[in-house]
C-alpha cells in the first residue's frame, strides 16, 4: 500500500516502513536503547533526506522511550532528583543542536555533518563496547571477578548532590555536562543517546544498574519532545505521518525484542550492540568515501509567488 | 489592468496587415487536484489559428511553440568535490525565480521552425529560456553548456520537471492543433502560465496565453500546510501523538 508523505514528499510503502520500525523496535527493545542510531540511517537508505529523517526519528524515540519510561516508573527504577540534573543539560544541549542543525542546512552541509558524525561517533562506541564485551567475555570464561574501581576524578568535583533512589553523591557538573553533550548529539543526529548515556552513567558516574536505564529513558524522552518541537517550529521538517508509522512498528517490535533480550547473556548482549552499532558506522564511511552517483544536487528555497 | 490594455492595443497597432491570425486556445481542466494516491495526468491542450480576411492567402503552413511554466522558486544547485578522500558540497550556485515545472513543445524541431535569434529572443528551447543565477553579486543567465545549468535542467529533467518534446503539438487540421502536458506525480502546486506561440515562415506572427491551477487536496496536504504555517501547534500535536503512543503501548503489552 503506498502512502504519500506530507513533508519528506515521497511516496513510501506502508508496509515497508513498519517493518522497518518493528525491527528495529525489536533491537531496541532486546539492548534497552532507542535504537534512533539504527531508523535514521534506514530512513535515509530508502530515500528520505537526511534533514528530515533526523526530525521525524526524534519524535519516534519519545514515543518508545515514553512507554519504557512508564513502566520503569512503575518499578520506582527511576531516579527524579538525577533525571532533572540531566534535563536541565538535556534541554540546553537540545537547543543548541537544534540551531547547529539549521545553521548546517543553510551552508548545504548538513548531510555531511551527519554522515560525519554518524562515523565518528558510531565507529568509537561501537568499537569500545565491542572489546570491553570481548573481555567481559574472556573474564567469565577463566573465571576471574571484574576488577572495579570505587571512585575516579569526577567524584572530586564540587557541588556536590545527594541522589537519594539512586544511593549516589555526585557532583552536577559532569551530570550536567553530560546532559548538554548527550541532547545536541541527539538534535543533529536523530538519535535518543541511550547507546551512549547508558554506558557514560555506569562507568563515568557510577550510577547503579538499578536506576540507570529507567533514568536515562526519562532524558531521552524529555529531549526528543523538545527536540521534535524545535525541528517543527523553526525547520518544518517533521514529517507526523511517517512517525506515526514508525511509532507503531516500533513499539510493538519492543516488546518481543525485550522478551528476547531477557534470553541473552549481558556480555554477548554488549558484544552483539557492539557489533551492530560499528556495522551501521562503517557503513557511513563507506558512503563518503565512494564517488556519489551525481555530483550535483538541487535544493529548493521555498515557492513564492 | 492597465498593462493588459496596453498590451491590447499594441497588440491591434502591431497586428495590422501582416499579423492577422487569432489564437484561440483552451486546456481540458483549468483547475487540477491531486489527491494523496495521484500519481500524475496529462492535460491536454486544444487551439485553432483563426484567419481572416487580412491573412496573407499564401501563408497555410504554420509552427506552433507551448511554453508552459509552473510556479516560480529560488533553487540551489550543489557540486560535490572530492576533499580529504571524501565527496563534499564545495561549490554553488543559485537559480533565481526559475520555473519549477518548465515544459516546452513543438510541431517540429525548434531549429526548422525558426532561426536562432528569434529563437533566442522568443525563449524557444530549453537551453534559452531564461534561468537566472545569482553569480556572486550579479544576476545574470550563463552560457547553455555552463556546468551548474546544464546539471540543474538534467536534474530537473530527470524528475520530470523540466521536459521539451519538439514533437508533441499535432495539427488536426491545417489550423486545429492539440498537444497533452504530461504533470508528474511530484508536481509542484500552484498556477501555471502556458504561453502559445505562432510562427510562419520562420517569422514570430503572434501569441496567447492561458493558465491552469494545481491544488493538493486531502489529508497530506493538509498536514504539509499546517506543519509549514503552524509550526508550533504542528510540533506540540506530534509530541502529544509521540506520547499517547507511547502510553498506548505500555497498556497494551503491560505484563503485570
Amino acid at each position: 500500500m503506498q502512502l504519500y508523505l506530507p513533508i519528506a514528499d515521497l511516496p513510501v510503502n506502508v508496509f515497508l516502513v513498519l517493518a522497518m520500525g518493528a525491527a528495529v523496535g525489536f533491537v531496541s527493545g532486546m539492548f534497552g536503547i532507542g535504537g534512533g542510531f539504527l531508523m535514521t540511517p534506514l530512513l535515509i537508505f530508502i530515500g528520505i533526506t537526511p534533514a528530515v529523517a533526523v526530525a521525524s526519528v526524534a519524535s519516534h524515540i519519545a514515543a518508545s522511550s515514553f512507554s519504557g519510561a512508564l513502566s520503569y516508573w512503575r518499578r520506582r527504577a527511576i531516579d527524579p532528583a538525577l533525571a532533572s540534573v540531566l534535563l536541565c543539560g538535556g534541554v540546553t544541549g537540545t537547543t543548541l543542536g537544534v540551531w547547529t542543525f539549521t545553521q548546517l542546512r543553510a551552508l548545504g552541509q548538513l548531510d555531511l555533518m551527519i554522515a560525519l558524525s554518524y562515523v565518528v561517533l558510531l565507529s568509537t562506541v561501537g568499537s569500545l563496547m565491542f572489546s570491553e564485551g570481548l573481555r567481559a567475555l574472556m573474564r567469565t570464561r577463566r573465571g576471574a571477578l571484574p576488577s572495579r574501581r570505587t571512585h575516579n576524578w569526577i567524584h572530586g568535583l564540587p557541588l556536590k548532590m545527594r541522589f537519594k533512589r539512586s544511593k549516589i553523591y555526585l557532583s552536577v557538573i559532569p551530570v550536567v555536562v553530560v546532559g548538554i553533550m548527550i541532547g545536541f548529539i541527539g538534535a543533529i543526529m536523530g538519535i535518543g543517546g541511550g547507546f551512549i548515556l547508558v554506558p557514560i552513567m555506569i562507568y563515568l558516574l557510577r550510577v547503579p544498574t538499578s536506576t540507570v536505564i529507567g533514568t536515562s529513558m526519562v532524558l531521552t524522552l524529555v529531549t526528543m519532545l523538545f527536540a521534535t518541537m524545535l525541528h517543527a517550529v523553526t525547520n518544518h521538517l517533521v514529517d507526523a505521518v511517517l512517525a506515526l508509522i514508525l511509532m507503531v512498528g516500533g513499539v510493538t517490535g519492543a516488546q518481543f525484542g525485550a522478551r528476547a533480550g531477557q534470553k541473552i547473556r549481558g556480555e554477548q548482549l554488549r558484544l552483539l550492540l557492539g557489533l551492530l552499532i560499528l556495522s551501521v558506522g562503517v557503513r557511513f564511511a563507506i558512503e563518503l568515501v565512494i564517488r556519489p552517483e551525481d555530483l550535483f544536487t538541487i535544493r529548493e528555497l521555498g515557492v513564492s509567488g | 489592468m492597465t498593462r493588459t490594455l496596453l498590451i491590447i492595443v499594441l497588440v491591434l497597432l502591431l497586428g495590422g496587415a501582416a499579423r492577422a491570425e487569432r489564437l484561440i486556445v483552451s486546456v481540458s481542466n483549468h483547475r487540477v487536484t491531486v489527491t494523496p494516491n495521484y500519481s500524475g495526468e496529462e492535460l491536454v491542450l486544444f487551439g485553432s489559428v483563426e484567419r481572416d480576411a487580412t491573412t496573407p492567402a499564401d501563408r497555410t503552413a504554420y509552427d506552433l511553440v507551448v511554453t508552459v511554466m509552473g510556479p516560480r522558486a529560488d533553487m540551489v544547485t550543489r557540486r560535490k568535490e572530492r576533499t580529504f578522500g571524501i565527496w563534499i558540497n564545495t561549490d554553488y550556485r543559485q537559480f533565481l525565480q526559475v520555473p519549477s515545472y518548465l515544459a516546452l513543445f513543438a510541431n517540429r524541431p525548434f531549429d526548422a521552425i525558426t532561426s536562432p535569434e528569434i529563437a533566442r529572443r522568443q525563449q524557444i528551447g530549453i537551453n534559452n529560456v531564461l534561468l537566472t543565477q545569482r553569480v556572486g553579486g550579479d544576476y545574470a543567465d550563463v552560457v547553455p553548456n555552463d556546468a551548474f545549468r546544464s546539471a540543474f535542467i538534467r536534474l530537473r529533467t530527470q524528475r520530470g520537471l523540466y521536459r521539451e518534446d519538439a514533437g508533441a503539438v499535432t495539427f488536426l487540421t491545417p489550423t486545429l492543433f492539440r498537444t497533452g502536458i504530461p504533470l508528474p506525480a511530484e508536481v509542484p502546486i500552484g498556477t501555471y502560465e502556458v504561453e502559445i506561440k505562432l510562427f510562419a515562415n520562420g517569422a514570430f506572427i503572434g501569441k496567447t496565453e492561458t493558465a491552469f491551477e494545481i491544488v493538493k487536496v486531502g489529508f497530506e496536504q493538509f498536514v504539509a500546510t499546517t506543519a509549514r504555517q503552524n509550526g508550533l501547534i504542528y510540533g506540540l500535536a506530534t509530541a502529544a501523538m509521540a506520547l499517547m503512543t507511547g502510553w498506548m503501548a505500555s497498556i497494551v503489552f503491560r505484563k503485570d
